[in-house]
C-alpha cells in the first residue's frame, strides 16, 4: 500500500485519535499517582498502543510501528501484572506519548529527521530496560477457581490475568447470566454493564447460543464483585440477570475440582462454554466461609475468602484538579533527551460533527430546494408572460420567496458555523498533561484547575490557541508560582494553583490563565524595559501600573536576566500576543505583587463568517468587523479636542482616543462638517475611528492578503462585497494598539 | 452469486484495508462491522461464507466470537480467519484451538489474504 496524500491524511487522522485516547487514559493514571491503578486505564493505553502498531504497520510507518511495538510490550507486561506501575514507568509513558506525537508530526509532513529517529531508539531502549523481576512463582491462583477449561479457552491472555488477579486478591467471583432479545441486546448489555461497573469488574463477556432460541441471545459475564452478595442483588434488581457464584478454594488447599490443564471429562456432550460452573458438588465447603451453593437463585452467597480492598474511583467533577508532586522525589533522569517542546496543535484538519447537526443541515438544503422550485416556477411564468407587465401579485410572491430564501440561507450559514465549533476542552486536556511535566522540571508543586472546557470555539481558533496557552501556562509555573518553601515562608499554602478558565461573553470567549504566585514586579519591568531601550525615561515616568505591566508584551522583553531552559526558548510574550492578534483576539494582563498574575485572552467565537460594518473614508470603502463595534457617534469637528498633542473625544465623561482613518492610511482628507465615529473595543480598550460615510452591514468572509500587503498595519485582509467589489477589512486589534502606541509616543 | 465475507475489526483503517483486499477478488463481497456485538447481530440475518475477525476488540473478544460461531449449529461450518498483530501467539493458538481455520499477522500482504480466500471459498 503506497501512502498517497489521502491515505497519509487518513493515517494521521486515525493515529491522532488513538493518541488522544491514549493521552486521556494516561492522564487518568497520572491523576491517580500513588493509588492503585484502574486496570481499565492500563488496558486502554495498551489497546491504543496495539492499534497504533497495527495502523502504522499498515501504512509503512516504520518508526511509529517500532516504538508502538516497544510500548505495547511494556504495557502488556504492565497489564499482565509482570511490571508494577511506578513513577518511572509512568514518566516513561508520558515521554513516549511526546515522542509519538513528534513522530506523527514528522510523518504528516513526510519527513524523517535523524534526531527524532535517535530519540525514538533511545525511547525504545528505555522502555525495554524498565522492569522489575517477576513476583515469586507460587501456585497459580487460577487453579483454585472452579471454572470449566472450555470457558478458560476463550479468555484472552489479558482476561485470564484479570481473573487470576481477582482470585489472588480474594474477590468474590460471580457468573452473571442474562438473556436478551437479539434486536437490542447491545443496549441491554450496556445497561447491565452500567449497573455492574460501580459494583466491581466485568472480567469477560461470553455470548452463548443457548438458551436464546431464534430471537434471543444469552450472555455470561464473569464478574469480580467488590460488594457483598446482598448489594449485588439489589444493584441488579429489575434486570434479566441471574447470579451464580464461582467457587474458589482457599490457597494451599488440595485441588478438589478439575485442574485447568486437565482436559475436561467428556462426560457431557455439551462440555462447552455454557457449562461455566464446574460441578460444585465436588467442592468441599470451607470452614470459615459460607457453604457454596449450586443454585442460580439470587439468594446465593458466594465464597468470600477475604474482603476485597476498597477501590475508590476518582470522580472528576468540573473543575478538574490535577495533583502534582515536586521534582525532589523524582529527579529528571539524566541523559534523557531534552524533549523539544512539541506543539500541541493537532495534526488533522478533521472536525467531528454530531450527526444531529448534519441532519439539520440536510433538512435545510431540502427546504432550499423547495424555494428554488418556487422561484423556478415564477421565472417560468414571467418568461411565458414576457410581454405582459408583471402583476403586483407576482411581485409580492417573488419577494416572499426571496425573503424565505434569505432566512433559510441564514439558518444554513449558522448551522455550518456551528458544525465548525469544537469544545475548547480539547486543548485543555492536552495542557493538563503538560502541566505535570513542566512542574516536575521546575521543581514546583502545582494544582492545576481547569474549567469551562465545554465552551465552544471555531476549530481553527482552538487549534491556534494551544501554543499561546502552553506558553502562558509554562510562564505561570516557571515564573509565577514560587517553590514550596518560598510559599510557606510567605504564609501561603505549600502548593501553588494554576487556573485555566474559559467563559463565553456574548460574541467573545474569554480564556484566562492565572496563578496565585508572586505576581509581576512592575519596578523590575520598568528597569528592564529601560535597560533594553524599549522605552525612554520620560515615557515610563508617566506610565500607570497597568501600562508598565503591558510592557512585557514588547518584543525583546524578558524579565529573567538569564534565559531559563524552561520558558526562555526565544519565544516571548510578544509572540503570544501576535498569535492572538492573528485570531482577532487580544491579551490583557492583571497582576498584584504577592497575590498572583492573570492573563485574559479575548477571542471571537468564529473567524469564518463575520458581520461587518461597511464604511467609506476619502472615497474608499472598508469593512469593520461588527463584533468589535460598540456604537456609532456623529460628531462635529469642534467636539474633537487635543490633549497632549493627541486627538480625543469626550464620551459620556470618558476620554476616548480618536483616530482618523484617512490620516492613518495617508489618504487625502476631505473637509467635512461632521464625522461618523465608529467606537470599537476589545476587552477594556476603546477607540473612536473617524470615517466619512456609513454604508450598512454585510456578512463577509475575510481572505488574508498575500505578500508584502500582509504586513500593512491596521488591515487584516480583504473581502468581496458582491458586485465584484473587493474591499479591505480593518484589523481592530491592531488599530487599538496603534491608539495605545500613540499614547505611548506622546511627550 | 457472490461469496459474502464478514469482516470484524475495530480499527477503521485496518477494516477498510481488509475489505478493499477482499473486494479486489472477483466474486467476493465484503460486509464490515466494527465490533463483536454487531457481528452477533448480523449473523442470524445474513448468510456468510467466511468470517475474518480481529482478536482484541472492545466488547467481546474475537476468541469469544469464534467460540460462539463454532458452537452454534447454524454457523459452525463458516470458516473463520483470525487477524492479529505479531506477538500475540497465545491468543492466536487459542483461536486456532477453538476452531479458526487460519490466521493472518498484521501487517500482511494482500496476496496472503487472497490465498486464504481462495483456500476457503470454493470454487473461486
Amino acid at each position: 500500500m503506497t501512502p498517497g496524500g489521502k491515505a497519509l491524511a487518513e493515517f494521521v487522522a486515525e493515529a491522532t485519535e488513538i493518541l488522544d485516547a491514549l493521552g486521556r487514559d494516561l492522564l487518568a493514571l497520572d491523576e491517580a499517582r500513588g493509588q492503585e491503578a484502574d486496570p481499565e486505564h492500563i488496558n486502554g493505553i495498551f489497546r491504543a498502543a496495539h492499534s497504533l502498531k497495527g495502523l502504522s504497520g499498515l501504512f509503512g510507518q516504520e518508526r511509529i510501528s517500532h516504538l508502538a511495538h516497544a510500548a505495547e510490550d511494556l504495557l502488556d507486561r504492565l497489564r499482565l501484572g509482570r511490571l508494577t506501575l511506578d513513577d518511572g514507568v509512568l514518566d516513561t509513558l508520558v515521554d513516549a506519548l511526546d515522542t509519538f506525537q513528534a513522530l506523527l508530526g514528522e510523518a504528516s509532513r513526510s519527513e524523517e529527521g535523524q534526531e527524532l529517529t535517535q530519540r525514538t531508539r533511545a525511547m525504545e531502549d528505555r522502555m525495554a530496560r524498565l522492569g522489575s523481576p517477576p513476583p515469586a512463582v507460587e501456585e497459580d491462583p487460577l487453579e483454585r477457581l472452579e471454572l470449566d477449561a472450555t470457558v478458560r479457552a476463550v479468555f484472552t491472555e489479558y482476561e485470564e490475568h484479570r481473573l487470576r488477579e481477582n482470585v489472588r486478591r480474594g474477590v468474590a467471583l460471580w457468573r452473571v447470566r442474562a438473556a436478551f432479545d437479539l434486536t437490542d441486546f447491545d443496549q441491554g448489555l450496556a445497561d447491565l454493564n452500567a449497573r455492574l461497573k460501580p459494583l466491581g469488574e466485568v472480567i469477560s463477556t461470553l455470548p452463548s447460543s443457548r438458551p436464546g432460541g431464534a430471537n434471543g441471545i444469552a450472555f455470561d459475564l464473569i464478574f469480580g464483585a467488590k460488594v457483598g452478595a446482598r448489594a449485588l442483588e439489589d444493584g441488579l434488581r429489575g434486570t434479566p440477570a441471574e447470579l451464580a457464584p464461582l467457587s474458589v478454594r482457599q490457597p494451599g488447599e488440595g485441588s478438589t475440582g478439575p485442574a485447568f490443564d486437565v482436559p475436561p471429562a467428556p462426560s457431557h456432550e455439551e462440555a462447552d462454554a455454557e457449562a461455566l460452573l464446574a460441578d460444585t458438588d465436588e467442592v468441599e465447603p470451607d470452614e470459615d466461609s459460607e457453604p457454596s451453593v449450586t443454585s442460580t437463585s439470587l439468594a446465593t452467597v458466594p465464597v468470600v475468602p477475604g474482603g476485597s480492598p476498597p477501590r475508590m474511583r476518582a470522580v472528576s467533577p468540573p473543575p478538574t484538579v490535577v495533583g502534582l508532586q515536586a521534582a525532589a522525589s523524582a529527579p529528571i533522569p539524566a541523559g534523557r533527551p531534552k524533549a523539544e517542546e512539541t506543539s500541541l496543535r493537532s495534526l488533522t484538519q478533521t472536525v467531528r460533527v454530531d450527526i444531529g447537526r448534519l441532519d439539520g443541515l440536510i433538512n435545510m438544503v431540502g427546504e432550499l430546494l423547495l424555494i428554488k422550485a418556487n422561484l423556478q416556477r415564477l421565472a417560468e411564468t414571467s418568461r411565458q408572460d414576457g410581454t405582459v407587465a408583471l402583476s403586483k401579485l407576482f411581485g409580492q410572491e417573488l419577494s416572499r420567496e426571496t425573503r424565505q430564501l434569505e432566512r433559510k440561507l441564514e439558518a444554513l450559514q449558522e448551522g455550518l458555523l456551528e458544525a465548525r465549533m469544537v469544545p475548547v476542552g480539547q486543548v485543555f486536556d492536552k495542557l493538563a498533561r503538560l502541566v505535570r511535566k513542566i512542574a516536575r522540571e521546575a521543581g514546583k508543586e502545582i494544582d492545576f484547575v481547569s474549567s469551562g472546557g465545554e465552551v465552544e470555539l471555531d476549530k481553527l481558533i482552538v487549534e491556534e490557541l494551544s501554543d499561546p496557552l502552553m506558553h502562558l501556562i509554562r510562564n505561570a509555573i516557571d515564573h509565577g508560582a514560587e517553590g514550596p518553601e518560598a510559599r510557606l515562608g510567605a504564609g501561603k499554602p505549600r502548593r501553588a494553583v494554576v487556573r485555566l478558565r474559559a467563559e463565553q461573553k456574548g460574541n467573545h470567549v474569554v480564556i484566562s490563565v492565572s496563578d496565585d504566585g508572586s505576581g509581576i514586579d512592575e519596578v523590575r519591568v520598568r528597569e528592564v524595559a529601560l535597560a533594553r531601550g524599549l522605552v525612554t525615561p520620560s515615557q515610563v515616568s508617566e506610565m500607570t501600573r497597568r501600562e508598565l505591566l503591558n510592557l512585557i508584551f514588547l518584543p525583546g522583553f524578558s524579565t529573567r536576566s538569564s534565559v531559563s531552559s524552561l520558558s526562555g526558548r526565544g519565544v516571548g510574550l510578544d509572540v503570544v500576543k501576535n498569535n492572538l492578534g492573528n485570531l482577532s483576539g487580544i491579551i490583557d494582563v492583571w497582576s498584584e505583587r504577592g497575590k498572583g498574575t492573570a492573563f485574559h485572552l479575548t477571542l471571537p467565537v468564529t473567524l469564518a463568517i463575520v458581520r461587518a460594518l461597511v464604511v467609506g473614508v476619502s472615497g474608499r470603502t472598508y469593512a469593520v468587523p461588527l463584533n468589535s463595534v460598540l456604537e456609532i457617534l456623529s460628531v462635529q469637528p469642534r467636539d474633537i479636542r487635543t490633549v497632549e498633542r493627541r486627538e480625543v473625544l469626550d464620551l459620556r465623561g470618558q476620554t476616548l482616543p480618536f483616530l482618523r482613518l484617512g490620516r492613518l492610511f495617508h489618504l487625502p482628507e476631505r473637509e467635512v462638517n461632521r464625522h461618523f465615529v465608529v467606537v470599537v473595543g476589545l476587552a477594556q480598550q476603546r477607540l473612536g475611528i473617524a470615517v466619512d460615510e456609513l454604508f450598512g452591514q454585510q456578512d463577509i468572509v475575510t481572505k488574508p492578503l498575500g505578500g508584502r500587503l500582509s504586513r500593512v498595519k491596521g488591515i487584516s485582509g480583504a473581502t468581496d462585497l458582491g458586485n465584484r467589489r473587493t474591499v479591505l477589512v480593518l484589523d481592530v486589534a491592531e488599530l487599538l494598539e496603534e491608539g495605545i502606541a500613540q499614547e505611548r509616543r506622546r511627550a | 452469486m457472490k461469496f459474502k465475507v464478514l469482516i470484524v475489526e475495530d480499527s477503521k483503517v485496518s477494516r477498510e484495508h481488509i475489505a478493499a483486499t477482499v473486494e479486489a477478488v472477483d466474486g467476493v463481497e465484503a460486509v464490515t462491522t466494527a465490533s463483536g456485538f454487531e457481528a452477533l447481530k448480523l449473523l442470524p440475518r445474513q448468510r456468510f461464507d467466511l468470517i475474518i475477525t480481529d482478536i482484541n476488540m472492545p466488547d467481546i473478544n474475537g476468541l469469544e466470537l469464534i467460540n460462539f460461531v463454532k458452537k452454534n449449529p447454524n454457523y459452525r461450518d463458516v470458516p473463520l480467519i483470525i487477524v492479529t498483530t505479531e506477538g500475540r501467539e497465545q491468543d492466536r493458538s487459542r483461536g486456532m484451538a477453538l476452531g479458526a481455520a487460519g490466521y493472518l499477522v498484521k501487517p500482511f500482504q494482500p496476496e496472503d489474504l487472497e490465498a486464504l480466500l481462495r483456500r476457503f471459498l470454493k470454487p473461486l
